[in-house]
């Protein structure tokens, strides 16, 4: 069985190392979140938002000829469709839904491609509630437009200008400003990682991901299980929604995609479950990337929602025993396919999800085996860097 | 009794535990650090492990870790620098640093090094009571190494008496919610929240910490505590100084309002 303990562990993986100044936040959220979930005005308000504002249930589309091309019967769950556009926001509506009922007054958020930040500015707009967005100085850059997206929604967006510049630094900054406003903000981290009970319950509000899947493959294929799914690991929210209902169905294989930068062994990549070691990193015991001497390694991918040191303690897991196998992709393979899955199938991926997607030319796989890829968000934001390489990938 | 619980056996009050990053400003300077910190009237030391990801400190911490690590600092080098300083004085001296580092280098391993090292207790700000419980107490207190966790104002009463029960040597009382080097005074709010702790009638002593940064601050927490922790000021006079035992010197004697 593949599960969470009371403490927050999968396995060896999880707890919460955090300073004790942060102790009665988390704490706070540790005793609401199992009894909100199990709510039924909860759900029924979640359920809601998720329907009739982020516009759920998500396509599960047929890529005709994709299967063609790959001898596969792939399927695409559309969560680029999701309004903000991408999955970021199944959690962020849960998490603000849950602010409400903690009685918080103000919400901060960490973002690496901005899609969290944007997701977290478009339900603090809903709801009312003053947004402030960590994001590495160098993020801000690369992913212009969704800075620009978050302003636009009303949200403060705070340069993080430490270490990496990336999103484990927007990440720490996020933690001190929950840090030093203990009593009146909630902190809505964007994927699962940090401390327990972060990583089960951003895992809960992306599991609507797989649980959509098992109806629409029953309806199309005859049965809710696909042989294999895929998605990209960041943090791995996308991922831990994708593969949630599926964990402990063995026969369904679980693919996370990791980005390798310019390569595993180059020195500059992202690929945590090769290149990282057992670890603490934002409050979670996990692998992630470091020195000898425990250093957190600042990680590399042209993709800004992947380039984190670590992983979610699940996914570490997971893959540590075997259920999930880890595949590493480079920012080439990845430009590759978002130009290719633009042609192919007429979808604009995100930069992120395009790693996902060259999976498939890594993977053993059956002749019609039924793949599922998680197409967890689309390329709009990253429209900049698919413009600037373009004459290099379309000779 | 290691030297820790000796210092708060011998010394009634106006207890001073200076924090400093190691090998800050420079690659040589522990050891000068350490001992002028002695010389000039410190009655504790607190030696920083510089972290990359330094989550409850502020930008002064963070950024003198970042040049440590810089100056190629590790853990074997560090302990080398504290074995020899530990030849010249019998200052107590705590280890402060983040979990994740300890667990690189080994637990067992980091807490035996320290020890023969001549450390005589340890700050981990983020390793959990339960989990030090479960697998590191019984090692660490074989050795006899006094750990000091943390209680801030939003702590409960149910969970400093477990912390109480935890923590050797002292009790490190954190001034105000919030990372280090963060507000200057002293409000009411904080003096209830030190009245209430001094109350509780705990085992072990308490030293102040985050935000005291001048001989005011330090003289109003020693009437609420032992005595306190004084961090991220000392790190930006030795950054403005010029030459370590000078600023040192100077910046302990603003501290304790003395003059040489
Ligand atoms: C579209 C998209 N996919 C994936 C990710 C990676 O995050 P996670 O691994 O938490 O799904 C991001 C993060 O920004 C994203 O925007």
């Amino acid at each position: 069985m593949i599960a969470i303990d009371s403490r927050g562990y999968y396995g060896e993986f999880g707890g919460a190392y955090i300073p004790e100044m942060l102790h009665p936040n988390v704490e706070e959220l540790r005793r609401a979140y199992s009894e909100v979930w199990k709510d039924e005005a909860f759900q029924k308000e979640f359920r809601a938002l998720l329907k009739d504002y982020v516009g759920r249930p998500t396509p599960l589309y047929f890529a005709e000829r994709l299967s063609e091309k790959y001898g596969a019967q792939i399927y695409l769950k559309r969560e680029d469709l999701c309004h903000t556009g991408a999955h970021k926001v199944n959690n962020t509506i849960g998490q603000i839904l849950l602010a409400k009922r903690l009685h918080k007054k103000f919400i901060i958020a960490e973002t690496g491609a901005g899609q969290h930040g944007v997701a977290t500015a478009t339900v603090c707009a809903l709801m009312g509630m003053p947004c402030i967005v960590y994001m590495g100085e160098i993020d801000i850059e690369r992913q212009a437009p969704n800075v620009a997206r978050m302003r636009m929604l009303g949200a403060e967006v705070r340069p993080a200008t430490s270490g990496s510049k990336t999103l484990k630094d927007a990440t720490n900054e996020a933690i001190r400003h929950w840090i030093n406003h203990p009593t009146d903000t909630h902190y809505i981290i964007g994927s699962v990682v940090g401390p327990h009970p972060y990583p089960d319950m951003v895992a809960r509000f992306q599991s609507v991901i797989s649980e959509e899947m098992m109806w629409q493959l029953e309806e199309k294929t005859g049965r809710p299980d696909p042989d294999i799914t895929i998605a990209c690991v960041g943090g791995g929210s996308n991922a831990a929604g994708t593969f949630y209902h599926y964990l402990n169905r063995r026969h369904v294989r679980l693919i996370a995609v990791e980005a390798a930068g310019l390569g595993v062994d180059s020195g500059e990549s992202a690929a945590t479950s090769v290149l990282g070691t057992k670890g603490v990193i934002h409050g979670s015991r996990t692998l992630l990337m470091q020195t000898p001497d425990g250093q957190i390694v600042e990680p590399y991918s042209i993709s800004a929602g992947l380039d984190y040191p670590g992983i979610g303690p699940l996914h570490a897991h997971l893959i540590n025993s075997g259920r999930a196998e880890a595949i590493s992709v480079t920012d080439d393979e990845a430009m590759q396919w978002a130009y290719y899955l633009s042609r192919m199938e007429g979808i604009i991926p995100a930069l992120e999800t395009a790693h996902a997607f060259a999976a498939l030319d890594k993977l053993e796989y059956k002749k019609d085996d039924v793949i599922v890829i998680n197409l967890s968000g689309r390329g709009d934001k990253d429209l900049n860097t698919f413009i600037k390489h373009y004459d290099q990938y379309n000779k | 009794m290691n030297r820790i619980q000796q210092l708060f056996a011998d010394k009634p009050a106006d207890i001073l535990n200076v924090y400093f990053t190691a090998r800050y400003p420079g690659l040589q300077d522990t050891e000068p650090v350490i001992l002028a910190l002695d010389d000039a009237g410190a009655d504790l030391i607190e030696v920083g492990m510089p972290y990359s990801d330094p989550l409850a400190d502020g930008p002064t911490i963070q950024e003198s870790g970042t040049a440590a690590i810089q100056n190629g600092m590790t853990l074997d080098l560090l302990f080398e620098q504290i074995q020899s300083a530990r030849q010249k004085t019998e200052i107590p001296m705590v280890m402060m640093g983040y979990f994740n580092q300890v667990m690189q280098y080994g637990e067992e391993k980091f807490f035996r090094k320290a020890k023969e090292a001549g450390v005589d207790g340890l700050i981990l700000p983020d390793l959990p009571v339960y989990e030090y419980e479960q697998f590191y107490r019984e090692m660490v207190e074989d050795l006899g190494l006094a750990i000091s966790f943390l209680i801030t104002p939003q702590t409960s009463e149910e969970r400093i008496k477990q912390i109480d029960s935890l923590s050797r040597g002292f009790i490190y009382m954190v001034s105000n919610s919030s990372i280090t080097g963060a507000k200057k005074e002293i409000t009411q709010t904080q003096l209830d929240y030190f009245n209430r702790i001094n109350a509780m009638d705990l085992d072990n002593p308490r030293l102040i910490g985050f935000g005291i940064s001048s001989h005011e601050t330090f003289k109003t927490a020693c009437q609420y505590a032992r005595g306190a922790i004084i961090g991220s000021a000392f790190i930006k006079a030795l950054k403005a100084g010029k030459e370590v035992r000078e600023s040192t010197t100077q910046f302990v004697q603003k501290i304790l309002n003395v003059t040489a």
